[in-house]
């Protein structure tokens, strides 16, 4: 026996099992393998301690560098984090459970992600929500196929200026089906209003935006889903989940789904995964939700207790007619996401909101006083803005990461003319002398 | 319980913020202006932490409960796996995007590209992706790196075959990526019907998707045969990798013909199943279908450092298929869990597991139907129908098992198979834990001839007795207040 693999049976149990199954040898349990199809090759190392394994990790991550200030986003963010959140989802009762087909024995997690669906549709303005997806890119796709299948068309319309990596997982996901999409292309940062009006027909799904969009612009879209709505068509929107605590609610402004990416609700950066993605809707589109649904009922006494429900949508019970193939979801994580809500409560996460904004309004006024650089959206944005520079972006990153800057992300990869422009994210965790140094740096740069 | 929300108090918080080192900026304009934050609960932290570690303990888990949840691999999630995923929990991936930005994620890359060279020896495929994050997002991925290879072949094909004991996410991936699905009967023998197999398939089946050993914990006799026969059709062979941990060491889907396979990170390399997740369902492929993998890879350059390819670098690939890298946090653990046992450890932990599971199966086949009576893998599917005839089924056993502190085996899957309980001990359970199992399973089906109403009525021991569930999907009450 090895000390390593977590086997606890000793030869003398495996002699007194062998003796039981009416057997020699372990061996013999593997002869319905063909011979022919026994394994060729298993070159891999031999094990090690947990010492030696924390050494040699602690190796491997120190090749990362981690003293860097990040200004960027894209999806991801630089939170905080209270130790309340780690603590909490670390009760291996969470952990080391599995799906709840048990409610019974599960009500933890179940009465959890019940709380879980609760607090999202507070923060989205919506009816309905799912008990997690996969992140905000898949939680996207998974919008488009409801809209596709709830409105039985072919076509969605998204914006340009939604996160491009999300656009491409919807192309992705969307390309083996008959499926027309249509990208607005998007004119600096904005909607182009009158080309998406143009666009949206009665063949039309979705109307798919994001808000804020790649570029940090906040829009009220609610002639959107007018316009949508007139179609037959449904407005679905990602959302900051963060920003949630300042600005109008996509439930407000007429969306019909409403996704997002979870990561910055209590998960850490963490090379970017895993984080959760949210999938919200109205009651009456709940039948079309992919995943796990929890549902409030009661047990033989009459007791409240909760069930995973609708699960004659689910692949377990439908197969190939389910609404979605998904089962392991990210759980753990939308948990993380709860107890990080809880633990800023009502006031805390309007409070997080507003300093997310004012650190990012003051970013942008420093660095609208550094000649030759000018903000792409003066106006309404969060955490987020795009800055326009007097020369390549791209060059001027590279430069800032050797400063310890993560300066924000180029756009010229996915919007060849905007390779002079980069969008900078600022947290409440950025302090004001971070943001001044960084500013000081950009001057420098584009001398 | 009371709901978190009924235990908020107006004034209430938990967290403290910094202070503001920033002028407050003008409001944003009125449209746009959130008019009342969200109703989030107002609680102390102390309440908070009562509330949260209260509810965990309504739960039946790996460190509390004996798990045999088959098809589902519930074994121990070692501690040592956890500290070390922390050490990159402050690694932004956005930063290896960044021009010049991968000079300062090696560690993460280098992580990464180790672990998919482990699993593909480990798996006999040429090449691994890591970016699919469930196992059902493996499987849909696989599919679409199928749909690209016939398409680049000029092949446009139809139909994905499925056996009537494979995982429901098996056709549900296929349907969704288009194909229409074919469903093939089990034969007594406990395997995919082989003449059955053959007159379903024809020049239009794109795939057909086995789980090996299959969902009755049987190593499929003619497993080898199927393959070659797909392949003779023009088709490739999908292997779902959900029993990966029975076989470890023993036999690699690569050697037996596979050409497409995922893997469940979270059952075989030992990271935490999370309440349902996060997983991490892996890809490995053959030469063939490399170009298609999806994006963004990573690459080991000349000089020994890592480097990422794009859609750019990779015209034929079906593209991004998440945001980032998938769930790199779980990737760790994998990668440390692999590392701790070495060559030595993951082919003692399939040794184990299919001992651990023939034990169970020797002790209880007298007592509870075996539609197939073989030797098993690492599960073993019985019936309760002999239980049936006193009008018990097998959620009555499942529930019985709870209140002798069981999480009950997967109940009602495969679907071939009446009253199905399918359980999977896995290797990291002792023989006490399973006699244990073992008595309360024989005095359930005692219990069924003498007295089925105890049965039942069970579980009495939780805090909530069989819940409604047709009232919870007739009323869809999802959201509280």
């Amino acid at each position: 026996m090895s000390n390593t693999s977590y086997c606890p049976n000793t030869p003398e149990d495996i002699r007194e099992m062998l003796a039981a199954i009416g057997v020699a040898s372990v061996d013999e349990l593997f002869a319905t393998i063909p011979a022919a199809l026994r394994t060729r090759s298993f070159y891999l190392p031999p094990g090690m301690s947990e010492f030696e394994l924390t050494r040699h990790l602690e190796e491997m991550a120190g090749r990362n560098n981690r003293s860097i200030t990040n200004f960027i986003g894209g999806g991801y963010y630089d939170h905080l984090i209270p130790s309340v959140v780690d603590h909490l989802s670390g009760r291996a009762e969470f952990y080391t459970a599995y799906t709840p087909y048990q409610p019974e024995c599960s009500q933890g997690t179940l009465q959890a992600l019940f709380e879980y669906q609760t607090a999202i549709c507070r923060l989205t303005g919506m009816e309905a929500a799912n008990a997690s997806l996969y992140d905000g890119a898949t939680a996207m796709a998974e919008a488009a196929m409801m809209a596709l299948r709830i409105t039985g068309r072919e076509k969605v319309v998204i914006d340009g200026a939604v996160n491009p990596f999300y656009r491409q997982v919807v192309k992705t996901y969307l390309a083996n089906l008959a499926v027309e999409i249509v990208e607005i292309p998007t004119r600096e940062g904005v909607i182009d209003r009158p080309l998406l009006t143009a666009a949206v027909d009665d063949r039309t799904a979705a109307v798919i935006v994001q808000n804020p969009n790649f570029f940090g612009s906040l829009d009220d879209f609610r002639d959107l889903a007018e316009l949508a709505h007139a179609k037959g068509a449904l407005l679905a929107a990602s959302v900051y989940p963060i920003s949630l605590g300042l600005v109008t609610s996509p439930g407000e402004m007429g969306a019909d789904i409403v996704t997002g990416d979870g990561q910055s609700l209590g998960n850490p950066l963490s090379f970017g995964g895993p984080s959760f993605g949210f999938i919200a809707t109205n009651k009456k589109f709940i039948r079309n939700l992919p995943g796990r649904i929890i549902g409030e009922t009661v047990d033989r006494e009459g007791r409240r207790g909760f069930v995973l429900t609708l699960q004659a949508r689910e692949q377990h019970i439908k197969r190939h007619k389910a609404t979605s193939n998904i089962c392991s979801n990210q759980s753990l994580c939308a948990l993380r996401g709860l107890i990080y809500l809880v633990s800023l409560g009502r006031e805390g996460f309007a409070e997080l909101a507003r300093l997310n904004y004012d650190k990012a309004e003051y970013a942008k006024s420093v660095f609208a006083n550094i000649p030759g650089v000018t903000i792409l959206n003066p106006g309404t944005t969060f955490n987020e803005f795009t800055l326009a520079l007097p020369k390549d972006a791209g060059p001027v990153v590279e430069k800032l990461l050797t400063k310890k800057v993560a300066a924000g992300v180029p756009l010229g990869e996915w919007y060849p003319e905007m390779a002079h422009c980069l969008t900078i994210t600022v947290t409440e965790k950025r302090t004001k002398a971070e943001i001044d140094q960084y500013a000081h740096k950009m001057e420098w740069q584009c001398k | 319980m009371q709901m978190i929300f009924e235990k908020s108090r107006p004034g209430r918080r938990g967290t403290r913020l910094p202070v503001s080192d920033v002028p407050p900026a003008p409001l944003l304009p009125e449209n746009l202006l959130r008019k009342k934050a969200p109703p989030l609960p107002e609680v102390s932290e102390l309440d908070m932490v009562r509330h949260f570690t209260n509810l965990s303990r309504r739960n039946f888990s790996v460190d509390t409960n004996f798990y045999p949840l088959g098809s589902c691999t519930m074994k121990y999630n070692p501690k040592a796996l956890e500290n070390v995923a922390g050490l990159f929990a402050d690694s932004h991936p956005m930063t290896a995007l960044l021009p010049g930005g991968d000079a300062y994620t090696q560690g993460s890359l280098e992580l990464l590209h180790e672990l998919c060279k482990l699993l593909a020896e480990i798996t006999g495929m040429a090449e691994v992706c890591t970016l699919p994050m469930a196992g059902a997002h493996g499987e849909m991925t696989g599919i679409m790196l199928i749909a690209a290879y016939h398409k680049a072949q000029g092949n446009k094909k139809k139909y994905v075959i499925v056996p009537d004991s494979s995982h429901g996410t098996n056709p549900a991936s296929a349907a969704m990526m288009g194909y229409e699905i074919i469903t093939v009967p089990t034969a007594p023998y406990g395997d995919m019907d082989l003449d059955l197999f053959k007159a379903a398939m024809n020049e239009e089946v794109a795939a057909v998707m086995m789980t090996c050993p299959n969902t009755l914990g049987l190593f499929n006799p003619h497993i080898a045969e199927i393959c070659d026969i797909a392949h003779e059709h023009g088709a490739l062979v999908y292997y779902d990798g959900a029993n990966l941990n029975a076989i470890m060491g023993r036999v690699r889907p690569g050697d037996i013909g596979f050409d497409v396979i995922h893997l469940n990170l979270h059952k075989t390399f030992a990271t935490p199943h999370g309440g349902g997740g996060p997983g991490s369902g892996p890809v490995g492929v053959k030469r063939a279908l490399i170009p298609f993998l999806p994006t963004p890879r990573i690459a080991l350059r000349a000089k020994g450092t890592y480097g990422l390819q794009t859609n750019r670098d990779l015209p034929y690939s079906i593209g991004r298929i998440g945001s980032f890298f998938g769930n790199f946090g779980v990737m760790v653990r994998a990668y440390a869990y692999i590392t701790m046992l070495g060559r030595e450890g993951l082919i003692e932990v399939s040794d184990q597991a299919v001992l651990n599971a023939n034990y169970i199966l020797a002790r209880l086949k007298s007592h509870y139907d075996l539609p197939y009576d073989q030797t098993c893998m690492h599960e073993c599917v019985f019936s309760a129908s002999r239980q049936l005839k006193h009008g018990v089924h097998a959620i009555d056993i499942a529930k019985y098992l709870i209140d002798k502190g069981f999480h009950p085996p997967t109940v009602y899957f495969p679907l071939n198979v009446k009253e199905a309980i399918m359980i999977e001990p896995t290797e990291t359970e002792s023989k006490e834990t399973m006699d244990s199992f073992i008595e309360a399973m024989i005095e359930a089906a005692e219990t069924a001839e003498r007295n089925p109403e105890e049965l039942r009525q069970a579980p009495l021991t939780m805090p909530v007795s069989r819940l409604d569930e047709t009232k919870a999907a007739r009323e869809q009450n999802v959201c509280f207040g």
